[in-house]
Formats: structure tokens, C-alpha cells, sequence
């Protein structure tokens, strides 16, 4: 690794304008940082340790029926959680699908969804032509290896997806990031919170310099407890999603009232299928012709690469199952 | 900079750069040799140690992030001589061929059967919402909770019998 200097965030005041520095970057678990540093696709020259800031790593239950997970908390600890098992079965698994148990020991709330992306040419140590590693020397992927990439929102800038597991679960359920930045706190929708690429493939996220997560908070949901993450994956285990899912939904005697669904590995974030929610509402659940074709209205714009035509099929299947699965817990 | 960390029992004071990793510090100045630099990407979990009784990767982390910290390495799991219950498992399972992955794959199962007894589930857990023992243990369990080792010998089925052995008699 390159040199840098390492110092520890004694509050979130002196962190926040610690990071007004453009060189500067805050480590918590460390796992995709560090990663990133090795492979010199991240060179801070300050690093900024907030593991020791207060009362960051705390899972509380909300008055209605919703969660605030602190910043700092371990994937491990969170999936742990029995609030969060019950609440919210596909918080808890979608973190338990992710990486191994020595990473989820290790790797914190808020840096999970700061990840960047597995595009292997992103990661690539010699340097191949990445818009998001070096802005304006070309996409590798676009007409490259593109079988993991987006068939959804990408550009001719870049073609990389988002491989967080559980920022799928948090857009689904509609959470918030809640963020401490120079101008106060504030909340921003889950959904709103990770970008599509456009012509600045870089910027993966709308934070502002200096921002400091702080907490997700995730709303009291009726669909929480029946819910369902579904991955599908090129090995069993230990490994990122080609495609995954994220369903919530409520059910009255067989009947779909309300549901929520999000995507993963199709996309720049994590992508919600308005079209479907709208469609699949007032569908049995066991009359599965009809819940295709609700399904299939979400997948009109999929727009897949050389590679990755399958993806679209796979994501649709994906969805269903997932609903079922879902399904069977309410 | 200064760490002071304590390694299997015994406070050891360190003068690292902030870039060298935990793994790098126990291996080059401390010369525990047990923790394994394999693909030092956090891809093959032949590093892993326990901080604070918890099971990490050692090559993902810095080792000036650990100051005041409890530190175990496979040379420190014995106690007072005997083996910890996972290596003589290990042994009388046969549970490693070339042996590289085997001090990675054993500071894991140690944790990995404390979590369980914590009532952690795992990828493998039909229904999360309810608990989970650590008689619940079953191999596909042992198999998803240990992926974050890779054993490029495939001693997959001893492990898991090992382990599947030493969670037993816990």
C-alpha cells in the first residue's frame, strides 16, 4: 500500500470538518477500503479511524414499528439482531448472503453501502480504462467482459452495477440515510441516495464532502415481516450477486394488498420495480401466469449488454420466487 | 506510530507505519507465522485471527486500528498445552492435507461454534426470525458459516465432519 497518516475521530463535529480535506477518507471496518488502497484504485493521504465515535453502533427500535441502525454497527450484529429477524427477515438475510463471517465481524453498516463496485476493471491493478477510476479514460466493460454488469440505467460512460446486498433490502422497505454534514443532519431516501452513472461514473452516491453517516433508519413496515431476499449467484456461497431480489409484501386471504421490490446486480443502485408493485397489488399469490406478466411490465426498458441477455430472463424469475417465498410468511 | 496490542495473553508494543495490516504485524514483527498471507484481498480467509474473541481477517485490517485490543492467534488457542477442542478434531479427522488454509480454517470453526452458541444464524438458516441453537448445527450450516475459507486440496468433507464433531461435544 501507499504511504498515508492515520488519526482517530474523537466527535463527529471535528470528523465532519476533518473531511472538508478532499485527501482525506474515514475508515471503519475497513474491508473495501483497504481492498481498494492494495489495488491502488483509492489513494487517501489521511485516513480518518471514527470507529471510537460514540454511540454509533447501536440497533434501536423506532415507535412505529421501524429500526435505526447505527452507522458503526457490524453486519454481523445487525443479522444477529432478533428485532431486526423478526421486523425484517430480508434485512437479516440480505446481510447474511453477503461476503463471509470474518467480514461481516469486521464490516460496518455505513461503509456497506458506500462500497464500490466489483467491476474487474475498476479493481484492475494495471490500470485498464475505468470512467470511474480515472475519470475520462473510457469504459473497459462497455464493449469488454460485461457478463456481471447493468441491463438497467447505465451509460455508454459506464456499465458497472452496485454490490451491496443490503442496500437492495433498505430501498425495497423505503429507509433513510440519515447523514451529519457540515450544514446539520439530514435524511436522505434510500433510494435517492446511490446515483445512476451518467457522464460522472465516479460519484456513486450524492454525498457531499465532509458528509458523515450516521444511521439508516428503516420505516415500520406491515410488509416487514413477511419479506425475502433472494440471491443467485455463479457459487453457492462467499461470492456477489449476478442477480438478487428483495421482497416485502402484505397479503389478505391469498391476495396481494401492498408489496415492495427491489433488484440488485442489474444496476448502478438498487433498483426499485415501481411498474410491478403496481400491477402484482390485488394478484393471488398462487396464480403465477398473472404474476409474470405484472412482473414483466418492470423489465420493458431492461436494455442488457453482449453478455448479459440472460439477466433478464433470470431477474424476472428471481422476482417471482422471491414473492413466493415472501409469500409463505405471512 | 505506537500500538500496543495483546497477543495470545501477553502485551506486546509495536512501532508500525499506519499502512501495515494486522497480519503483516503478527507475521514481521512478531513472528507468529500461524496466520497465513495467501491472497491478502480477503478472498480466502487463510489470515484469520480473533480480536476480542471475534473471528477477522487480518490481512483486511490495520494493525494501529487495534490499539489496547485482545489478539488470538492459532498459536494461542491451546490452553495450558492441550489442544483447543477444533485441532485435535482436526487431527483425528484429518481434516487438511497440505495444512496452509488448516490454522485459518480452525480459528474460524473456534468462532464460528461460539456464534452458533450465541444463536446467530446464517445463509443456511431456513427461518431467521426464530432461534438458533447450536444443536441446529447441521453440515449445510458448517459448510455456509466456513465459506469464507477456501481449501484448494478440498479437504471439504473432513472439515466439516471435524467441525461437525468438536460442535458437539461443546
Amino acid at each position: 500500500m501507499h504511504p498515508f497518516t492515520l488519526s482517530k475521530a474523537i466527535d463527529p463535529a471535528s470528523a465532519i470538518s476533518a473531511a472538508q480535506d478532499p485527501h482525506l477518507a474515514f475508515i471503519a471496518g475497513g474491508t473495501d477500503l483497504i481492498g481498494l488502497m492494495k489495488d491502488r484504485a483509492a489513494l487517501p493521504e489521511r485516513l480518518l479511524d471514527i470507529n471510537g465515535l460514540p454511540g454509533m453502533d447501536q440497533i434501536e427500535p423506532t415507535p412505529d414499528g421501524g429500526l435505526r441502525i447505527g452507522a458503526l454497527a457490524r453486519m454481523s450484529d445487525v443479522a444477529a439482531n432478533i428485532e431486526v429477524r423478526r421486523r425484517f427477515p430480508v434485512i437479516a438475510e440480505s446481510l447474511l448472503f453477503a461476503a463471509s463471517g470474518q467480514l461481516r465481524n469486521m464490516a460496518s453498516m455505513g461503509g456497506n453501502i458506500m462500497q464500490r463496485t466489483r467491476c474487474p476493471y475498476f479493481r484492475d491493478e494495471d490500470g485498464l480504462p475505468c470512467n470511474k477510476r480515472q475519470p475520462g479514460s473510457g469504459c473497459s466493460a462497455r464493449y469488454g467482459l460485461n457478463r456481471t454488469q447493468a441491463i438497467f440505467g447505465w451509460s455508454d460512460d459506464c456499465v458497472a452495477t452496485h454490490p451491496s446486498d443490503v442496500a437492495v433490502a433498505f430501498a425495497a422497505l423505503d429507509a433513510n440515510v440519515i447523514v451529519q454534514g457540515s450544514a446539520g443532519e439530514r435524511s436522505i431516501p434510500f433510494t435517492d441516495f446511490h446515483r445512476l452513472p451518467g457522464n460522472t461514473p465516479e460519484r456513486d452516491n450524492v454525498l457531499e464532502r465532509g458528509d458523515l453517516i450516521v444511521a439508516i433508519e428503516v420505516p415500520g413496515r406491515i410488509e416487514g415481516r413477511a419479506s425475502h431476499y433472494l440471491k443467485v449467484r455463479d457459487r453457492q456461497s462467499y461470492e456477489f450477486a449476478l442477480v438478487s431480489a428483495a421482497a416485502a409484501l402484505a397479503i389478505d386471504r391469498g391476495r396481494i394488498m401492498s408489496v415492495r421490490l427491489a433488484l440488485g446486480g442489474v444496476a448502478h443502485k438498487p433498483w426499485r420495480l415501481p411498474a410491478a408493485e403496481g400491477r402484482l397489488r390485488g394478484l393471488l399469490l398462487d396464480e403465477v401466469g398473472p404474476l409474470r406478466v405484472a412482473i414483466a411490465t418492470s423489465f420493458t426498458d431492461a436494455r442488457p449488454l453482449a453478455h448479459n441477455g440472460f439477466k433478464v430472463e433470470l431477474a424476472q424469475r428471481v422476482v417471482l420466487r422471491a414473492l413466493q417465498i415472501a409469500g409463505a410468511r405471512a | 506510530m505506537q500500538v500496543s496490542v495483546t497477543v495470545n495473553g501477553s502485551v506486546r508494543t509495536l512501532e508500525v507505519e499506519p499502512r501495515m495490516t494486522l497480519l503483516d504485524a503478527l507475521r514481521d514483527k512478531l513472528a507468529l507465522t500461524g496466520p497465513k498471507k495467501s491472497c491478502d484481498r480477503g478472498e480466502c480467509g487463510a489470515c484469520t485471527v480473533h480480536i476480542e474473541g471475534r473471528r477477522v481477517l487480518s490481512c483486511m485490517t490495520l494493525a494501529v486500528m487495534h490499539d489496547g485490543q485482545r489478539i488470538t492467534t492459532i498459536e494461542g488457542l491451546e490452553q495450558h498445552g492441550d489442544l483447543h477442542p477444533i485441532q485435535q478434531a482436526f487431527i483425528e479427522y484429518d481434516g487438511f492435507q497440505c495444512g496452509f488454509c488448516t490454522s485459518g480454517q480452525i480459528m474460524s470453526a473456534a468462532a464460528m461454534i461460539e456464534e452458533a452458541k450465541a444463536g446467530w444464524p446464517s445463509a443456511a438458516t431456513t427461518d431467521v426470525s426464530q432461534s438458533f441453537t447450536v444443536s441446529d448445527l447441521s453440515d449445510v450450516e458448517i459448510r455456509e458459516r466456513l465459506s469464507g475459507n477456501l481449501c484448494r486440496c478440498a479437504c471439504y468433507p473432513n472439515i466439516v465432519e471435524a467441525v461437525a464433531y468438536a460442535a458437539r461435544r461443546s
